[in-house]
């Protein structure tokens, strides 16, 4: 850019900017005169959708928000919540969408970087890492290289660091190919009465910039952010920032050394949109103003103009008002852990951003503008309207009373009578009748893409460094499990969505998402405390997007409040689109929860030779939206399994007490690949065969595979398996034996009369051996 | 026993290691800061631990070993005071050629991070006693650059000296020879990539690393 950066920025630049015709007026309007080129670039970038949540802000106040236990929630850099002993646990979940898909290593890492940022200024010390990919089809050109590019990323960042990546999903489908998903939490931990906010009160206290020098990267990278992708989206990998995890390390330990102190009065980092926000949200929160002198900014280039300096969204960069006089104490710390820092200006009492450079004022705006007054928009939606054609897969085959019972150690069961069962949109059973090949099935959804061992991925990442790490992904665990250091108490945590049911009902998807994340803590002995969100869609001006957007918050919403499960922070992530095609919906939820003494926790592997198998919660057999149907029928069909609040909360209560109480130790969640999937995990991780058998109303695919929600897998002893079952009846849950543990096989007492077996060795070779494989990399 | 455990900017298993000295030796180490000149007095035990400590964008343990407390680490050494340095440690040993040969990136040219099964090769160390009868015991790595290298001629004499402590029994980065951990002529010195202060925990039943540290307890 040019111009002089006090000559006026007219429209046709405010469009280049991003900003529409009638922002552009409105800026005018609000400020009473045409903004200099470098105002106008400050606008965009806090009016930009990604700073702003212009779009979803009036949507996402339909989350609940409060519970005694929140300190802070959304609003704050991350949210916080009291986990007891005088600590606060504070998370956040954070996308990186688009500087991934642009370029993969340095997107990732970035990701990584900026969401530890969020936590360690609130004063945390991070203590886990978590990271929810999703990847184009694997058959897509670019697929294999970005996720080497993000997987290389993420490790590299968190590595480095020196704070564990714990957990975390990946997913692949043809509607991620132009835009990949790549969303990183960071869990961390502050004492209660140390947590830290962005407010920077009072006049005349200094500003001072910590950390790596200014330069040109990722100019207008919020901007990018908040725009859909064409053809030339490459174009756009200036736009891309640069990572420094070793000085990502200095700045944590000077910060939490700092912070040790009583000398800061407010600190933010500088991530999108970097000076500009910083600076606007910590004098705008704290009721001041500021004033900054950018020729005092530690600069990497010469010549940078003050439009550069603003809109740099260089990394390891931070942003804290002191108390008077506390400069040199600052300095001294800084100094030690050899960190650039300058004071770069003071606050005031103007409620005004006013920037000087070469002695000249560049900028002089009125906070309000800025931040809280920034647009809102009522987008017009539709909300979705789904119909599910009956029958969605051939009829035909026997009824299900036909199916003979047979099946070892299972016992009768109905359905539930809280389980919604609306036929008219669940696919009959394909194979009902037809005869099944239950060893072929069971391993090659094993091997898809979605159920696959991961392992190639995560044993790139640090899983172990802090030593404090009970669970993680090497453990195949439902949540993450992370002890608070120097107790016997910990922390699970998790990361869940299932996209295709979002695509298919936004509003039970979004439902779904909630409860699955709560069932994973649940599962791992926790009692679940709060979620972070990160929505990620497609283009919001259009409103059958916008539609989904609303549908999945309100869905997400009613589960929040059913399960206690309130929302702490989140990040909004939309025009995830490229040419037009918007990727899934995707929600994704973390969620954080508290086991109490971690000697009383659950793991998927625990389980003993002559255990047998229990399933909590009722079952209907539902094929809508399934892996089943997906991997063997190749139809993405259906509407997806509803979810049962009540049934969920108590089934999970249920679990979580049969978990504290010690009766069980051995516990997995049911959910994408179902039954079969569950137990075969629960196999593979403990390496010990399972016995499935089953009878009763289902037929064999719908008893394997069907994604019913709100159920567990559980293995106990035979004797505490019948007080399980008693205790299950008196609680009104359902309970069922289907398997027995033993031998090296997975074992299929199946409906048709035969006994089928799958070695656990040769279903440990494909659902290990399609990454490394689709990596081009041997086991 | 008297312990050290030093800190560069870029440790980041430095706290790991106290905690897993002062849990298995009874005895807190003290935390020695890169610029620092001296260990403290009468010291036992000198511990490089794990991390990146300069970044490693050059080469890992590079200008770590040219920090000045590492000086004063190689004195110690030169005493026959004890040294253990595990992972990034153990690159910067053989930086500063306490240790002979060097670790260059992994075989598969990727970060790995797992539990490794290892031999106990030699267990008449001061590293490796408390093993006592024990020939085995799983350690996790957690490197970039964790590939022993040395000439052929080096090899053989670490081996018929007696000096390769820990070998893989499922070689995570192709180390030659599978060498997981070297020790210098003398004895006091060993670097090894596995991790043994994440496996030295009763309360998680991860134990596979508390042998080195009481090890080095009872050699003190």
């Amino acid at each position: 850019m040019q111009k002089h950066p006090t000559a006026p920025g007219d429209l046709a630049l405010a469009e280049e900017f991003g900003l529409s015709p009638a922002e552009y007026d409105l800026i005018v309007h609000k400020i009473g005169r045409v903004p200099n080129v470098t105002e106008l670039g400050i606008f965009s970038v806090m009016w930009s959708e990604h700073c702003s949540y212009k779009s979803s802000r009036k949507h996402l106040a339909k989350f609940p928000t409060k519970a005694p236990h929140v300190i802070y929630g959304p609003g704050e850099n991350a949210g916080a919540i009291d986990i007891g002993e005088g600590l606060a646990c504070i998370f956040k979940m954070e996308s990186h969408n688009h500087p991934s898909y642009i370029e993969p290593y340095q997107g990732a890492a970035t990701g990584v970087g900026g969401i530890l940022r969020d936590v360690f200024t609130m004063g945390a010390r991070p203590i886990a890492l978590l990271n929810a990919l999703r990847f184009g089809d694997p058959a897509h050109p670019k697929t294999r290289r970005l996720v080497d590019g993000v997987v290389r990323g993420i490790g590299g960042y968190g590595n480095c660091v020196g704070v564990p990546t714990v957990a975390g999903e990946t997913n692949f489908h043809a509607r991620y190919n132009g835009n990949i998903l790549v969303n990183a939490m960071c869990v961390g931990v502050a004492p209660i009465d140390r947590i830290f906010t962005s407010a920077a009160k009072g006049a005349g206290n200094p500003v001072v910039y910590v950390g790596a020098k200014t330069g040109r990267d990722g100019i207008h990278g919020a901007t990018m952010a908040s725009a859909e992708f064409d053809d030339d989206a490459e174009a756009q990998r200036p736009t891309v920032q640069v990572g420094d995890p070793f000085l990502e390390k200095l700045l944590i330990e000077a910060c939490l050394e700092l912070m040790a102190t009583d000398a800061i009065i407010g600190i933010q980092d500088m991530g999108a949109a970097g000076l500009t926000s910083s600076s606007v949200e910590m004098a705008s929160k704290g009721e001041a103003g500021v004033e900054l002198d950018l020729d005092a900014v530690p600069a990497r280039e010469t010549g940078m103009s003050p439009y550069e300096f603003m809109l740099s969204e260089s990394q390891e960069r931070m942003l804290m008002v002191l108390k008077p006089e506390r400069e040199e104490e600052a300095r001294r710390i800084f100094e030690k852990w050899g960190l650039d820092a300058a004071v770069i200006g003071r606050t005031t009492d103007t409620n005004r951003l006013v920037l000087r450079w070469h002695g000249d004022v560049v900028c002089d705006l009125p906070l309000g503008p800025l931040a809280d007054e920034a647009p809102l928009y009522e987008r017009p939606f539709v909300r979705p309207h789904r119909s599910f054609p009956s029958p969605l897969v051939g009829e035909g085959g026997s009824r299900a009373s036909e199916n003979r019972v047979r099946g070892g150690g299972a016992n009768a069961e109905g359905n539930s009578p809280n389980t919604p069962h609306p036929s008219a949109s669940r696919p009959p059973s394909p194979t009902r009748g037809e005869g099944v090949d239950f060893p072929a099935t069971l391993a090659k959804i094993m091997a898809s893409p979605d159920m696959c061992s991961k392992r190639w991925i995560w044993s790139q990442y640090d899983r172990h460094v802090m030593a404090d790490t009970v669970d993680d992904s090497g453990a195949g665990a439902d949540a993450a499990i992370v002890r608070l250091h120097g107790s016997n108490r910990a922390l699970a945590m998790t990361s869940d969505v299932t996209p295709r049911y979002v695509e298919a009902d936004p509003y039970e998807g979004g439902k779904q998402a909630v409860a699955e994340a709560w069932r994973n803590l649940t599962a791992s002995g926790a009692t679940p405390l709060a979620i972070t969100d990160n929505l990620n869609f497609g283009n919001p001006q259009k409103p059958e997007i916008m539609g989904s957007i609303v549908s999945a918050i309100e869905g997400m919403a009613e589960a929040c409040r059913a399960l206690a499960f309130p929302v702490i922070s989140g990040n909004v992530s939309l025009y995830n689109e490229t040419n037009g095609v918007a990727i899934l919906p995707t929600p994704t939820v973390g969620a954080v929860g508290l086991i109490a003494d971690v000697s009383k926790r659950a793991s998927i592997g625990a389980l003993a030779e002559g255990d047998l198998l229990l399933q909590i919660g009722a079952q209907s057999g539902w094929l809508g939206q399934t892996i089943y149907l997906r991997e063997m029928l190749g139809r993405e069909e259906g509407a997806p399994p509803p979810v049962d609040l009540e049934a969920e909360k108590r089934n999970g209560d249920f679990v979580r007490e049969l978990i504290e109480t010690g009766l069980v130790r051995a516990c997995h969640d049911i959910s994408d690949g179902g039954l079969a999937c569950a137990a075969a995990e629960m196999a593979l991780e403990a390496d010990l065969g399972i016995a499935l058998g089953w009878r009763g109303d289902l037929g064999d695919v719908e008893f394997l595979y069907g994604e019913d929600q709100a159920r567990y897998l559980v293995a106990a002893s035979a004797e505490i398996a019948s007080l399980i079952e008693q205790k299950a009846k008196a609680a009104h849950v359902e309970c069922l034996v289907v398997g027995e543990i033993g031998g090296r096989d997975m074992t299929f007492l199946g409906a048709s009369g035969v006994t089928e077996r799958l070695a656990l060795s040769e279903l440990r070779t494909a659902h290990e051996g399609w990454l490394p494989a689709y990596m081009g990399e041997a086991m | 026993m008297k312990s050290a455990v030093i800190v560069f900017p870029g440790s980041n298993c430095d706290r790991d290691a106290a905690v897993a000295l002062e849990r298995v030796t009874g005895q807190k180490p003290a935390m020695v800061w890169h610029k620092e000149t001296d260990l403290p007095e009468s010291l036992d035990l000198a511990l490089l631990p794990g991390g990146f400590s300069f970044g490693d964008y050059l080469r890992a343990g590079a200008m770590a070993a040219r920090s000045p407390i590492v000086a004063a680490v190689k004195r110690h050494a030169e005493r026959g005071g004890l040294v253990l340095g595990v992972c990034n440690g153990f690159q910067v040993l053989t930086e500063t050629r306490l240790l002979p040969g060097a670790l260059a990136r992994n075989g598969g040219l990727r970060f790995v991070c797992r539990d490794v099964p290892l031999a106990i090769v030699n267990n008449n160390t001061r590293f490796t006693r408390a093993f006592r009868e024990t020939r085995e015991t799983v350690i996790p790595v957690a490197h970039a650059d964790g590939r022993y290298i040395a000439d052929e001629a080096e090899l053989d004499r670490l081996e018929g000296e007696g000096r390769v402590v820990l070998r893989y029994k499922d070689n995570p980065n192709g180390s030659a020879r599978d060498i997981a951990a070297i020790m210098n002529e003398g004895g006091n010195v060993m670097g090894m990539m596995p991790h043994p202060e994440r496996v030295a925990d009763p309360s998680l039943g991860r134990m596979g690393g508390w042998a080195i540290f009481q090890s080095l307890a009872e050699a003190a």
